[in-house]
């Protein structure tokens, strides 16, 4: 095991008490654990206070703009599949600004780790709903509460197949570090959405509301993550219950294979000589 | 004798006017013609109207021209359409099975699947290989060139059909002959090497090979699309990492991603797509990870005409994005320029860590024009590699007299490399300090001085004392150049100026260039005057005369000159 120190960068800016906290603990601890050293990995974010997350854990770093990690994180495997990729994400960056990225991800299956941190709000600009804010919650932006329903992202991604899906939850350290281990593990697309408690902007889904609600499904009898459809119930309960733990997983090709970088190496140590006499001969 | 002619081939969409169009071309450009083809079509799959047209002559071509000189018509809109351009020489050849009656007033022959192969289920193709070989047999040229290509073309669809188009091909010819009509070509040779057809586009995809492309992503959208497809049929042989992204914000985010990773990458667009595009380019000016964008022109604003030409975006490229960055816009004016700046526009941006442009459009893209390879020159392209010299502590933006900082791809040593969309310290990550961000701010604008070094590729043609100056850019070049020699002919002396290389604006050689014309015209395919505007802004020269156009039509040798009489 690797020492946690040689993770440490700058200062948090995060609110005393966020979930980020036990969340960055925990991948450390992780990555740690796996042997993953800083120039081992590639951290990808976008916008929000979860796409802070890899300036605070010294590794490689693209944090790009808002919803749009998973396009950077795919060109970056298509040129070289060596590289280890985790994206981290917040709900609003990911299920709303960058939804058509998140469809389109199931389908390539690209070796990526996707993180989103849920905290059913949007916090970087002060609170207003997320995709995934339950019905019925007031904001100041929608003070007679939030019309619609959540989204069910993780129905969304058990229906497409997507090959590794689980839920974690920033109040259970030990639990959430075996899930970081595993989804990085993972060959293909493992989404991994943490329940992360957002201290200052929601007052509704705090961590002791969690804790009272959140079970581990692995503790279920026999349940088996490979039965879809067991899974696609798992991954709609959402209320009294909500069920952590990994639920579901699939085995698919990955994105990677189709491209040459998987045999010929990444693109970077490519040795391009095309001659135009060559290039030409299609045109006489 | 006439030196050149224009041949129009019309139909609906779905009938064969691409199936006349590609053998003929290729035909007359090995018998020693040099041939300019040209698409107009509608935004559909079937039916419709379109046309093309193949202007043949003796000498080289690099623009369309008015008027037709053989009207092929597949179908009867085609006649009411295309015979009042008819020249005085103007021959009609027509699908009788499609056309109801003989045109009138006018010289024609007459092709039907019946008649050139009775008894045959070669539907279409009796025609479309008729066609072909009775326009060979109105020029008094050979046909065994065309039959042979018939042969290559048709060999993999069966012995039967390629059969049916060389016998088509033969009896159009005979046929077209019989006419003894005054259309024979003069002055036409066997070229002593062999010339090509090549289109701007794939005049890109090539130099972009040549120049060391691994990575191109893209969303289907016309014109741009057609670069893609002249890569992606490429990559098998010469391995190009290809993906259709699932939309354009995808398209330049993946193209980001696969360079920052080390790929040389590229992705272009056209139109609204672009308009979705603008945040990547700011993120590639801000993570300082080259990326070269294709714009596509054509008319808009918004979804406005599809399959049509433009050079309206101009103003769009240079200022695309938030605030200030350095970038750099190139924009070609023949297939061989399109070829040298895709190279150029890769190593640009690699150099200088920043988005580079190409601008093209769907004449651009489309047309075809006939060079040698003489004009392809040969290319040297260096695999990505880190630069410069980093140091203890590696920092990926540290702050440097050019702006430009030694760049490593993570993965490849002990360098962390933290690339960032907020403004950053050195090291990467995300600051508030304001003085931070000023230093930053002026490192990434440092690199204008550099870019600006490399531009100035002006083309000139005519003395510097002659009073009249005719300018124009991108792919008006060859409508512009020809309406010149055209005043030449007339014993009316103009220069001509052409500018490829846009921003940073070559301000020195553009002003050296132009030394106070009496009377300067700029030519652009735009109804403000884009380029006008911007050498007012960057030289404070004022152009005497704008001449636009925004039908969505290229420019012509004719329209250029129509322009210059009413205000001349």
């Amino acid at each position: 095991m690797l020492p946690l120190e040689l993770y440490n960068s700058i200062e948090p800016a995060w609110c005393p008490g966020c979930g980020n906290f036990p969340m960055l603990k925990a991948f450390k601890q992780a990555l740690a654990e796996l042997d993953l050293r800083p120039e081992d990995i590639l951290l990808v974010s976008a916008i929000g206070q979860s796409s802070k997350f890899p300036h605070y854990l010294r590794c490689h770093t693209f944090n790009g703009i808002h919803g749009r990690a998973l396009p950077v994180a795919t060109g970056v495997r298509l040129a070289n599949p060596n590289l280890k990729v985790v994206v981290t994400v917040g709900d609003g960056d990911q299920y709303g600004e960058g939804g058509n990225h998140l469809l389109a991800a199931f389908r390539r299956n690209p070796d990526i780790t996707l993180v989103i941190h849920n905290n059913q709000i949007y916090a970087l600009t002060k609170g207003q709903a997320s995709p995934t804010t339950d019905q019925g919650t007031k904001t100041l932006l929608q003070p007679e509460g939030v019309p619609y329903p959540p989204l069910h992202a993780l129905a969304l991604a058990v229906a497409q197949d997507c090959s590794w899906v689980a839920r974690g939850f920033a109040g259970q350290g030990e639990h959430l570090k075996e899930l970081y281990k595993q989804a990085i593990q993972h060959r293909g697309l493992a989404l991994l959405e943490v329940l992360q408690p957002c201290v200052t902007f929601n007052r509704i889904n705090t961590y002791q509301w969690y804790q009272a609600r959140v079970y581990r499904v692995e503790e279920e009898p026999g349940y088996d993550p490979e039965n879809e459809l067991w899974a696609y119930q798992k991954a709609k309960e959402w209320g009294d219950r909500i069920p952590i733990g990994v639920i579901y997983k699939k085995s698919r090709p990955i994105m990677e294979d189709f491209f040459p970088a998987a045999t010929a190496g990444p693109l970077a140590t490519w040795r391009v000589e095309r001659p135009v006499a060559e290039l030409l001969q299609d045109f006489y | 004798m006439p030196t050149d002619l224009n041949i129009l081939i019309g139909g609906a969409a779905g009938q064969g006017v691409h199936a006349i169009t590609g053998p003929l071309a290729k035909a007359l450009v090995r018998q020693g013609a040099y041939v300019h083809v040209t698409q107009s079509y509608e935004s559909r799959i079937r039916g419709g109207h379109l046309y093309n047209l193949i202007r043949v002559g003796s000498q080289p071509l690099l623009a369309p021209r008015e008027g037709v000189d053989i009207l092929v018509a597949l179908n009867q809109e085609t006649i009411a359409l295309h015979q009042p351009q008819l020249s005085s020489l103007g021959i009609v050849i027509f699908d009788e099975s499609q056309v109801q009656g003989k045109p009138e007033g006018v010289k024609s022959l007459a092709l039907s699947p019946e008649t050139v192969l009775p008894e045959t289920q070669a539907g279409d193709i009796a025609v479309n290989a008729g066609a072909c070989g009775a326009i060979l047999g109105l020029l008094a040229m050979p046909v065994e060139g065309l039959v042979s290509l018939l042969e290559e073309t048709f060999a993999a669809k069966g012995e039967e059909v390629a059969d049916w188009n060389k016998r088509a091909a033969r009896h159009g010819y005979e046929l077209g002959k019989a006419q003894d009509h005054p259309l024979a070509l003069s002055n036409l040779s066997t070229p002593p090497e062999p010339r090509l057809l090549i289109s701007g586009h794939e005049g890109v995809a090539l130099g972009a090979l040549a120049g060391g492309l691994t990575f191109i992503c893209g969303y289907p959208m016309t014109p741009w699309t057609s670069l893609l497809n002249a890569v992606s049929q490429r990559a098998p042989r010469w391995q190009v990492v290809v993906e259709q992204a699932e939309d354009e914000i995808a398209a330049i985010n993946m193209a980001i991603g696969a360079s920052f990773a080390g790929a040389r990458a590229m992705t272009g667009t056209s139109g609204g797509g672009f308009c979705l595009m603008t945040e990547g380019v700011g993120l590639a000016a801000m993570s300082e990870t080259p990326v070269v964008v294709v714009v596509a022109q054509r008319p808009g604003p918004s979804t406005g005409l599809p399959t049509r030409t433009s050079q309206g975006d101009l103003g769009f490229v240079l200022h695309a994005g938030q605030d200030d960055f350095p970038r750099a816009v190139l924009a070609p004016g023949t297939p061989a320029q399109g070829y040298l700046l895709a190279a150029k526009a890769l190593r640009l941006a690699e150099r200088y860590q920043t988005p580079v442009f190409i601008l093209t459009d769907q004449y651009f893209a489309d047309a075809q024009l006939t060079l040698t390879a003489a004009d392809f020159p040969p290319l040297e392209a260096p695999p990505p590699s880190p630069q410069g010299e980093t140091g203890d502590r590696y920092m990926r933006y540290s702050l440097t007299p050019d702006g430009v900082s030694p760049r490593r791809f993570p993965g490849f040593g002990p360098e962390i490399v933290v690339a960032d969309s907020d403004e950053h310290t050195p090291d990467g990550h995300l600051t508030e300090d304001l003085e931070v961000r000023i230093k930053m701010h002026n490192k990434r604008l440092a690199k204008l001085k550099g870019l600006y070094g490399e531009m100035g590729n002006i083309t000139v043609d005519g003395d510097h004392d002659i009073p009249l100056v005719i300018m124009t850019w991108g792919s008006s070049y060859g409508a512009v150049a020809e309406a010149v020699a055209r005043l030449r002919q007339a014993k009316t002396a103009a220069r001509f100026v052409h500018l490829a290389e846009l921003w940073p604006f070559p301000r020195r050689a553009v002003v050296e260039t132009l030394q106070e014309p009496q009377r300067l015209v700029v030519v652009e395919g735009n109804a403000t005057g884009q380029l006008a505007r911007l050498l007012r802004q960057e030289t404070g020269l004022v152009a005497d005369h704008v001449i636009v156009r925004y039908d969505g039509l290229p420019f012509t040798p004719e329209y250029v000159l129509r322009g210059l009489s009413q205000e001349v």
